[in-house]
């Protein structure tokens, strides 16, 4: 079986439809899966749902999607840094659900491993326990979250091999690994495809059962936050 | 030009009174702001280990110029370096530590924290919402947390309070405060005054302070 296919849009056909949920990997702009995202926005899909920590910036990443208003829905932990996000969001185009990041991560970790629902401390006494089920352990309040199941998972690593082990780079690893586990179906892009056997097996950051489709192409890898020191002798 | 007010602490004197509170050998998590400059004074022998809830242990400072890695970043989304002891794992396990009680203390800014611990630093209504990122895992999972702040808003209102305004973060998670004028814990029946910033009189603290002040 060949997963490995010549483009983005390749690898996306037949996968995508209005109105589906997405999972997608990411932190900020790190680790996030550009060539797919730019796909999605050429085969103008609408009424998207995406689960994903961040929404991208005004031009790139998932802000891509936003300005083409092929999103309906977005479940983040973090916005901020996206102007027509907000502008969208305060006018109503676009729905939000705010997950705390450790519950959005563990619901895609949830969902990918067939656990439906989780019980946990993160958010017990604020507005995200607002209507959901709350249970006692052990004298402590936790409320009940669900895990997510995405009709199809989008992420970013660094290497695959032909049977889609992959391995990821420092962190961009971040989202990726618990988004492409809850997908009925994920497409991976990376920056190589590596022989069969060139990989350890002892050091594969997610084995190849949960990759359907490698994709590999030329990514731009953007900086959100250039921060850097001076040399000591400069 | 006026003369600087030199009473209490600045940014940097919180951010150094706050390394006062790292134990040798712990994980520690540090919050956007202030916070992340306690990294610059940790006191001589004491080695802590800091996390970064995207996916890191071990954060190592700013890279030098032209030495920036897209695929290294802090959760500020800021670029920074890795250390010889350093290990990446995705955000289920980065949150599977925090949330399992693994890290031991957490720094955070706060907008506004009730002397029942109750903390609040994620959202003002009507305002732009950006989101609580990590924040309201990291209160319900850490041993604990130490928030620093400044003791008053710009227009001069205690952000020390009976309780809380806006939308929490957590509730009755705070263990110790650190603001520019001292240093509070929280107590069963309210705050505590475990120390004054230089220059700082008990009387400043407590007028500048709406919580109920116990001891």
């Amino acid at each position: 079986m060949n997963k490995v296919y010549p483009s983005a849009a390749a690898a996306l056909d037949g996968l995508l439809h209005d109105g589906m949920l997405i999972a997608s990997g990411g932190f900020g702009l790190c680790g996030i899966p550009e060539l797919l995202i730019a796909a999605i926005r050429d085969a103008g899909t609408k009424n998207l749902t995406v689960a994903s920590n961040n929404a991208g910036v005004d031009g790139f990443g998932l802000g891509v999607l936003l300005e083409t208003r092929q999103v309906k829905k977005m479940i983040s932990s973090y916005v901020g840094e996206n102007a027509e996000f907000m502008r969208q969001y305060l006018s109503g185009e676009l729905e939000l659900e705010f997950n705390p990041q450790g519950t959005l991560a563990e619901r895609m970790r949830a969902g990918g491993a067939g656990i439906p629902g989780f019980y946990t401390a993160t958010g017990v006494g604020t507005v995200i326990a607002e209507g959901k089920e709350h249970h006692d352990f052990d004298g402590k309040t936790y409320i009940l979250e669900r895990g997510i199941v995405a009709d199809l998972s989008i992420v970013k690593a660094w290497k695959a091999d032909p049977s889609g082990n992959l391995v990821f780079r420092k962190t961009a690893r971040n989202f990726n690994v618990p988004a492409a586990t809850c997908g009925k179906t994920c497409v991976v892009e990376v920056e190589e495809i590596v022989p069969l056997g060139s990989l350890d097996p002892d050091a594969i950051h997610l084995p190849g059962i949960y990759v359907h489709r490698i994709v590999t192409g030329k990514h731009e890898k953007r900086i959100e936050q250039r921060t850097v020191r001076k040399r000591e002798n400069a | 030009m006026m003369a600087e007010e030199t009473k209490g602490w600045d940014r940097h004197g919180m951010a150094a009174r706050a390394a006062q509170e790292l134990r040798d050998g712990t994980y520690v998590n540090l919050g956007i702001g202030i916070p992340t400059l306690v990294s610059n004074y940790i006191p001589k022998g004491i080695s802590v280990t800091l996390q970064s809830e995207n996916g890191m242990l071990g954060m190592g400072p700013f890279p030098y110029e032209g030495e920036e890695d897209p695929d290294l970043i802090n959760a500020g989304k800021q670029t920074i370096t890795e250390l010889p002891q350093t290990a990446y794992f995705d955000s289920a396990q980065s949150f599977a530590m925090i949330r399992g009680g693994k890290i031991a203390m957490a720094i955070l800014g706060a907008m506004e924290v009730a002397e029942n611990g109750d903390l609040a630093n994620w959202m003002i209504p009507g305002k732009l919402v950006k989101g609580m990122g990590g924040a309201m895992d990291l209160v319900a999972g850490v041993g604990r947390v130490v928030v620093v702040m400044d003791h008053t808003s710009k227009h001069g209102e205690s952000k020390v309070l009976k309780a809380c305004t806006l939308p929490l973060t957590g509730k009755g998670v705070v263990d110790r405060i650190i603001t520019n004028l001292g240093v509070l814990d929280v107590g069963h029946k309210g705050l505590h005054i475990v120390e004054l910033a230089p220059g700082v009189t008990e009387e400043e603290l407590r007028a500048a302070t709406e919580a109920t002040i116990v001891g």
